[in-house]
Parts: structure tokens; sequence; C-alpha cells
């Protein structure tokens, strides 16, 4: 039971890893003040499970799910590449509450609030993940494989570029950069890894709905960027473990079921609220980011 | 280079109001003026940093009054600001790899691991005499050494016409004579440099050729010796 338990946590741990490092090569490295994140996820989700559902296989289904988030994630960067700030993070609080819409009316597809039941274990080369310890395993590798691309890049000239253009745009263009190229680059490598994110926790939950990827979720992402540190993959990894467990050590105790979603906000909020008034770079991070 | 009736105004002030220069190549061309007669304006013209009214500006036989900022960078324009502008959260190594590397490719630079070697970098910095480690950030660096970063960053930056608005703007007596011997031996390596300054006596014996700007015209131009004593010149001087 408690083993059960605790691969159940690793599980999510190894999720919400890629999901929050994959966020903070947008809003840490890049700094583009992005609260669609979630909307990515939940895109990525939705592709991935309605793939498999129509029968295409899993690894059609996580890939593409990558591939449409960072479409996505371009036109993003694309109609709000005149806004800056506080601005730009309205504008995607926008997209995010558009992609909420459609998940939630355009019911043909994706069943409304009803939800996508059933979704499929993942799949590949013909052997089928049954157990969770297998799960773990996958989501595990697909974190480590994840990490090390996102670290790469942001360990790269390329990524050095990102983090000049976070600090000073115009600097980057006067020295002969495409800043939007950089910026629309740097998101779309990020909306991919939130994309197969939303994948894995597709396939893992097995049921989705639209209020899986609801606004308010982009808080507990915050956290854990925040927490951890703009600009630091470690610490975002530390950051998932910590707001993953918190979060999830709630039901441990003999709490009623509806007080354990609103305590779990509470939680992430004065955890936020601490971490920015004590010490706003956070555990491990490197910028201020406003 | 030339510029050719450039306007621009901001609401009701009217900061540029006709401009035409021509730099020439190989020589320092100074642009003086007093506060606010449209010299950093001129350049944020031609650097595309805001669009003109009006104008028209050449580079080398080619038109660049349409180009976007980042591509008349790459053309060759290299500058500076007036108020040291860094990225506030990058090493000395960082800004120079950033200015001397033309490559903004992703997937280049995910599998290639090397940049620009630290020699090359060292090299940039022995010209400007900025002597700190290169892990240094830039926060930690003093006013003056700033100062030398930002023009090292805009020597490095791959040119054919350097602009520095203020170069020597509040730096110490000392440091001065160093920035002025930089520019100098750059202008004997063949450079084309245009330079603002605020202060007459500095750019006297430095520059090829001097512009006069006052409430965004060209008042004068000519010899620095005939420049000093033209009575345009001084009347817009002293009437600041
Ligand atoms: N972005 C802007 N918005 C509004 N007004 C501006 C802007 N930039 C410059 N101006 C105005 O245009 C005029 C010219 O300014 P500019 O900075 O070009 O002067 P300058 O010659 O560089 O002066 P200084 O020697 O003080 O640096 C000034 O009146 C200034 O207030
Ligand atoms: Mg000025």
């Amino acid at each position: 039971m408690l083993e059960n338990y605790i691969i159940h946590i690793a599980i999510l741990i190894c999720i919400y890893t890629i999901f929050s490092v994959s966020y903070n090569v947008a809003l840490g490295y890049t700094g583009l003040i992005t609260l669609a994140h979630v909307a990515l996820y939940g895109i990525g989700a939705y592709t991935s499970a309605l793939l498999t559902r129509a029968g295409y296989p899993f690894i059609s289904g996580i890939l593409l799910a990558g591939v449409v988030a960072a479409i996505f994630g371009f036109f993003l960067v694309y109609t709000t590449r005149k806004l800056k700030g506080d601005y730009l993070a309205m504008a995607t609080l926008g997209f995010a509450f558009v992609a909420y819409s459609i998940e939630i009316n355009w019911t043909g597809l994706t069943r409304g609030a009803l939800g996508l039941p059933g979704i499929v274990k993942p799949a590949l080369f013909g052997f089928r993940i049954g157990s969770n310890v297998e799960m773990l395993l996958f989501v595990f590798i697909v974190a480590v494989i994840s990490i090390a691309i996102m670290w790469r890049i942001v360990r790269s000239g390329f990524g050095r570029l990102m983090e000049a253009t976070r600090d000073d745009e115009t600097g980057v263009e006067v020295l002969g950069k495409n800043a939007f190229a950089i910026k629309a680059k740097a998101m779309m490598i990020s909306a991919f890894f939130a994309g197969i994110a939303g994948s894995l926790f597709a396939h893992y939950i097995s049921y989705i709905d639209p209020g899986t990827f609801y606004l308010t979720e982009i808080i507990l992402l915050l956290t854990i960027v925040i927490v951890g540190g703009a600009a630091s993959m470690r610490g975002s990894i530390i950051g998932a473990v910590l707001v993953v467990v918190v979060g999830d050590v709630l039901r441990l105790f003999d709490l009623p079921s509806v007080l354990i979603g609103p305590s779990r906000h509470i939680i992430y909020a004065v955890l936020l609220l601490c971490v920015l008034l004590y010490r706003p770079r956070g555990i491990l991070g490197r910028v201020d980011l406003i | 280079m030339l510029i050719k009736n450039v306007f621009k105004r901001f609401g009701g002030v009217k900061a540029l109001q006709g401009c035409s220069l021509e730099i020439e190549k190989g020589k320092i061309t100074a642009l003086i003026g007093p506060n606010g007669s449209g010299k950093s304006t001129l350049f944020n013209a031609i650097s595309a940093l805001i669009t003109k009214d009006r104008g028209k500006i050449e580079l080398e036989g080619e038109d660049i009054s349409r180009m976007v900022g980042y591509k008349i960078a790459k053309k060759g324009i290299s500058r500076t600001f007036q108020e040291v502008r860094l990225f506030k959260h990058l090493t000395i190594r960082d800004h120079l790899q950033i200015a001397i590397s033309d490559d903004e490719s992703l997937i280049k630079s995910f599998l290639v691991f090397d940049g620009i070697s630290d020699k090359r970098i060292q090299e940039v910095l022995d010209r400007v005499h900025l002597d700190k480690p290169l892990g240094t950030f830039v926060t930690d660096l003093s006013y003056g050494q700033r100062k030398l970063l930002d023009l090292a960053i805009a020597i490095a930056k791959p040119h054919t016409l350097l602009m520095l608005d203020e170069p020597v703007a509040g730096v110490n007596p000392r440091l001065r004579k160093v920035i002025k011997e930089v520019l100098v031996r750059l202008s004997k390596e063949g450079e084309t440099l245009l330079i603002i300054e605020h202060d007459m006596n500095f750019v006297m014996d430095l520059a090829d050729v001097v512009y006069v700007l006052d409430e965004g015209r060209v008042i004068a131009h000519g010899k620095p010796k005939t420049i000093q004593k033209n009575k345009k010149v001084l009347d817009a001087y002293l009437g600041e």
C-alpha cells in the first residue's frame, strides 16, 4: 500500500519535473512571463489522448503532443510579440482561458466536461506498460532525456542568447540577433516538453477533463519554479519534489475531500508568498524576474 | 554612410528637423551639440530603435532606412548607448561571446560545444585595458569598468561603422585618456568612427570632421579648427 503510494508520488514527480523545468526555460531563462503553460500541457494531454483513442500508437501520440503544443507555443509568442511583463502575462492568461473554453465547449472533439476516460497506458515497440513500477521506469527515462536536452540547450550559445533576451531585448538586437526568433524558439522548446509532460500525465492517470488544466493550476507551476528558483534547472527539480510531496501528503491526514483541494492551494500560496518576501530568488535561483 | 534629411518628432518635441550628415570611411567623425539637440535620437534613428518620420540612411551605398534593428546591426553598425547597457545577469565572457559570434542557430549550438575561445575574448579586453576575470558578473563592475566593457562589446561585434554615444561621459580623467588612446588606435587601424561628445575640447584633437547639431539640425560641419571659431556654434553652446 505505502509502496504503491510512493511509486505514485515518484511518477508524479517525474512528470512535474519535466513540466516545471520546461516552464523555467520560458519563464526563468527567457523571461517570457507566460501563464499559459498549463494550457500547453493540456493541449499535449488532449492531443495524445485523442490520437490514441482513435487508434494511433502511443509513440505518435506523445511526439505529436509535443509538436502540437510547440505550434501553439509559437502562436502564443507571435500574437503577443509586442507585449511585455504584466501585459504579456494577461494576454497569456487569456490564451489559457480560450484553451479551456475550447476543451469544455467543443464537445464533438473533447466530450466537454465529461472528459476523456480510458486513455491507454503507454506502449512502445509492442510492449505495453502494465504495472506502476514499469510506468515509473518509463517516465523516469523520459524525464532524464527531456531534462538532458533542455539542460544542453540552456548551457549552449543559444541558451546564452535566451538569457540575454530576458535581460534586454534591445541590447540583443543591437548586437545583430533576432530577439523575436530567439523568444519563439525558446517558447517552442518549452511548449514541446510541456506537451510531452501532458501526454505522460494523460496516459498515466488514464482520464482527463478540462478541469485538470484549469487556469488556477498555473499557481502550482509558479510555486515550483519560483520556490526552486528562476533560471535554475536543479531548483525546478527540487521545487517539483517539494510541491508534489507537500501537495499529496495532505491526503494522509483524514481531511474531508472537499477540503483537500482548497487547502493545497492555500499551502502553495503561502509557500509562494514566503519565498517572494524572504528569498525572492528562491532556493537556487540566479535571477530576479521583475 | 549617408544620412539624408532625417525628421523625428516626439509629440510636440521636434527632436530631428532635417538632419543630414556624411560619414567618411576610415575617419573619426564627431557629433557635438548642446543637451537635447537630438544627437542620441539620431543614433536611435540610424539603428532603427525608433522609427523616423522622414529621411533616408545609406550604408555603403545600400539604403537601410526600412530595415529592422537587428538587420541593420548585422549589416555592420556597432553602437553604444549614452547609458551603459549590459545584460544584468550575465558575465563578461557571456557578453563578448554574444558580441563576437554572429551565430544564433539553435541546432548548431546544441550540437557543437565550443564557442569563442577565452583567448580571443581576452584580446578584446586587453585592447580597452579592462583587467577583470572573464567570469565576473557585470553587476560587480564599477561604472568605469562597465563603460570599458560596453566599448569592448561594440568593438568586438563585427562591424564597418562604430558609433559611440558619449564614450567618456562620467569617467575620471585617467580613464578618459585611456579611452581616447583606444579610439586613436582604432582609427589608425582604419576603423570608421562616429562619436557623440558633449565636450568640445575632447573631440578637437581627436576628430577629423566635426558636425554640430542644434535643435535637430546640422548648423555647421568641417575641420575641428574651423568649427571652434564658428560663431553660430559658439552661440549655440553659450545659449545653452
Ligand atoms: N523616447 C523619447 N520620447 C520623447 N521625447 C524624446 C525621446 N527621446 C528623446 N526625446 C526628446 O528629443 C530631444 C532630443 O533628445 P536627445 O536625447 O537626442 O538629445 P541629445 O542631443 O542626445 O542630448 P544629450 O547631450 O543630453 O544626450 C529632447 O528634447 C528629448 O527630450
Ligand atoms: Mg544624448
